[in-house]
């Protein structure tokens, strides 16, 4: 069978908050679609592998982010080919402010990032909480954000969505994550993936035809249930 | 005149007698806590507090002290204020030995500003309701704080670095509890929960106090002072005896003249709280309800799932419940894969359906209004024996659908 390969950047450090979902939704939904798929734990000091076809990172503590920003950047030349090359990456909280120039932490310290996003993020008093809806290329995107750092997109980066409901990457300026090529930065937990399949199956199909050519169409799934999930969690107070 | 003040509700637990006494006498909960000659005991932590806060009380009263504790949900200052004003007499007296007191850890750091606490137990810190308090390692520093004002002693899970770390500015005598290594894989901490690689080994260079040897669906079995204690208990489930070890422990701490067997005989009575593990008995058919509120406690939860019962789960997501529903993709449901789940209820029923079927557990049916889904239910099945799994405001109306407003934990 034909297999794609997910790399799960640093699993142990970066899971907070249920993004462990989104590795889940891109492996089921690999299958139902007829690829099988294997996941790759990457953890600090690891070989970057050379066989990848998507990449998932997802948020973490201020502590975990400080344990992996060196190793970030000594993996960065190779996830900035990956990303030049149009392999999609799903960057949530802690690794999407990474993804950008620089986090500046509570207490005035400087976190480098990988600059794949023009963007930089500081941390504020006040948390950002509650359910958030954003419009997207791929429709409306629903989910959960949870952050304090402040994100401020660069020089005309694209922002991966605009607000409907909710605050996204600042109180200012109405934008939510990042885009650039196929790389999507983005605040969203919830898991964002099974809420959002037409985004889920937007990074699968262009690593199956990155990696295999041309190909048929993905299969319509049945999404009866992630409808209504979606029904519900868009009707919930902020 | 408090206790005036406190029959204009005549309430147990409610916050406006407290709001009017603490207006009136600011140093009341000061004062009134520290006629107590054997002091306050805070116990603090993640998960299990309740049923904790409920074994050492109900120990302690077979133990022959008179225990003064808050009644769960009122785990907030002034909840304690109007806990107190309940029971004080009209001179401002109180004739307890001791308060026994659960406290949530944001609320903890309010509480010992103004009452050092004699005693402490930490039980876990698991990630929880992150939308409340940000991160684990904020709930860390919260639990920090209530080990460091502590006089006396703390009693500490030994296998939680979060508070083996936590203890390292008191001044009180620090003491540790834990599980064999044995038993360690059925209870991750949170570092552990979600690594996808081996486990790391955990540090257990402490004398433990009191360790959990081992234990079976009621019984477990304590290795204290190098002898092995085996009882039934009431209440079931391994991580409650992995918290009752932690009881067991400020017991012998708080009554050092009590015997072991003394000890484990009296927390062996005690029941289970309000909705957490309690079963009730409705129209014949046997019902247990587990109140979850994250991966940790679900997951444990889980473990004790049996081929024989019907699984019901109700997920809210009200302010006590938590907004946020991603933890629910943190959570392990393999176990419930080869009987699937009869019937999926809350307001976030959808999201726990979307959960279930990523990980291709088959859910028989969903219905998001919890009397309707507990009505259809009920006259679909023909199993006795049923397990529900709700949040906490879903566990609440459950409960009320089943037996109205009783304690059955109190009464019986």
């Amino acid at each position: 069978m034909k297999k794609i390969m997910i790399l799960n950047l640093y699993p142990d450090e970066m899971n907070i908050y249920g993004d462990s979902g989104n590795v889940l939704t891109l492996t089921r939904r690999l299958q139902w679609h007829g690829y099988d798929s294997e996941v790759i734990f990457f953890h600090p000091g690891d070989i970057f592998p050379n066989d990848v076809d998507l990449v998932i990172g997802g948020g973490g503590q201020d502590s975990g982010q400080k344990k992996i920003s060196n190793d970030l950047i000594r993996i960065a030349p190779n996830l900035k080919g990956l990303a030049d090359s149009g392999v999609p990456m799903l960057m949530i909280c802690g690794l999407f402010q990474l993804f950008g120039h620089r986090f500046v932490t509570e207490n005035g310290t400087e976190i480098k990032g990988i600059g794949i996003f023009d963007a930089e993020t500081i941390a504020k008093d006040k948390r950002l909480i509650g359910n958030i809806v954003i419009e997207t290329d791929f429709g409306k995107v629903i989910g959960y954000e949870n952050h304090s750092g402040q994100t401020f997109l660069k020089n005309g980066q694209k922002p991966f969505g605009t607000i409907i409901k909710g605050e996204g990457n600042n109180t200012d300026d109405r934008t939510e994550g990042a885009r650039t090529n196929n790389v999507f930065g983005s605040y969203l937990h919830g898991s964002l993936l099974p809420k959002n399949p037409v985004f889920a199956d937007y990074l699968i199909k262009t690593a199956v035809q990155k990696k295999f050519g041309k190909t048929s169409a993905l299969k319509k799934l049945d999404e009866s249930i992630s409808a209504r999930a979606r029904e519900s969690a868009e009707s919930r107070p902020r | 005149m408090i206790r005036q003040t406190s029959r204009l509700r005549g309430g147990s637990g409610s916050a406006l007698p407290g709001l009017i006494v603490e207006k009136m006498y600011p140093h009341f909960l000061e004062d009134m806590l520290a006629q107590l000659p054997d002091g306050v005991v805070i116990v603090t932590g993640t998960n299990g507090k309740t049923t904790t806060t409920k074994v050492i009380t109900g120990a302690l009263e077979i133990l022959g002290k008179k225990v003064l504790t808050n009644p769960s949900g009122s785990n907030f200052t002034r909840g304690i204020v109007s806990t107190v004003i309940n029971n004080v007499s009209l001179g401002g007296k109180l004739d307890h030995d001791i308060a026994v007191l659960e406290l949530d850890e944001a609320y903890a750091v309010q509480f010992i500003k103004r009452v050092k606490p004699r005693y402490a137990l930490a039980l876990n810190v698991m990630r929880d309701q992150l939308d409340r308090f940000g991160e684990v390692d904020a709930t860390a520093r919260l639990i920090e704080q209530v080990i460091t004002s502590t006089t006396k002693f703390v009693v500490v899970n030994a296998d939680d670095p979060h508070l083996v770390a936590a203890t390292k500015h008191t001044k009180a005598a620090v003491f540790y509890y834990g599980v064999d290594a044995s038993l360690r894989p059925q209870f991750p901490t949170d570092d552990e929960l979600l690594a996808k690689l081996e486990k790391k080994p955990i540090k257990q260079n402490n004398e433990l106090l009191v360790k959990l040897k081992a234990y079976s669906h009621n019984t477990p079995t304590f290795l204290v002072d190098k002898k092995a204690y085996v009882e039934p208990f009431k209440i079931q489930g391994g991580y409650n005896y992995q918290n009752i070890a932690g009881a067991f422990a400020l017991i012998k701490l708080i009554i050092p003249s009590a015997d072991n067997d003394e000890i484990i005989e009296s927390l062996a009575k005690v029941k289970p709280a309000f909705g957490r593990g309690e079963i009730i008995q409705y129209n014949g058919k046997h019902i247990q309800i587990v109140l979850v509120k994250n991966p940790a406690g679900f997951r444990q939860a889980l473990n004790t799932h049996e081929e024989n019962e019907d699984v019901f789960i109700a997920i809210n997501d009200d302010y006590p419940d938590g907004r946020d529903v991603s933890w629910l993709w943190d959570v392990d449901f393999t176990a419930l894969k080869s009987n699937g789940v009869a019937m999926l209820s809350g307001t976030r029923a959808y999201d726990m359906a979307l959960r279930l079927r990523y990980e291709e557990v088959p859910a028989y049916h969903v219905i998001r209004n919890i009397s309707s889904a507990l009505d259809q239910y009920f006259s679909n099945t023909k199993q006795s024996q049923l397990k529900i799994y709700a949040t906490y405001t879903a566990m609440l109306a459950i409960r009320n659908y089943l037996v109205g407003n009783k304690d059955l934990g109190e009464s019986s």
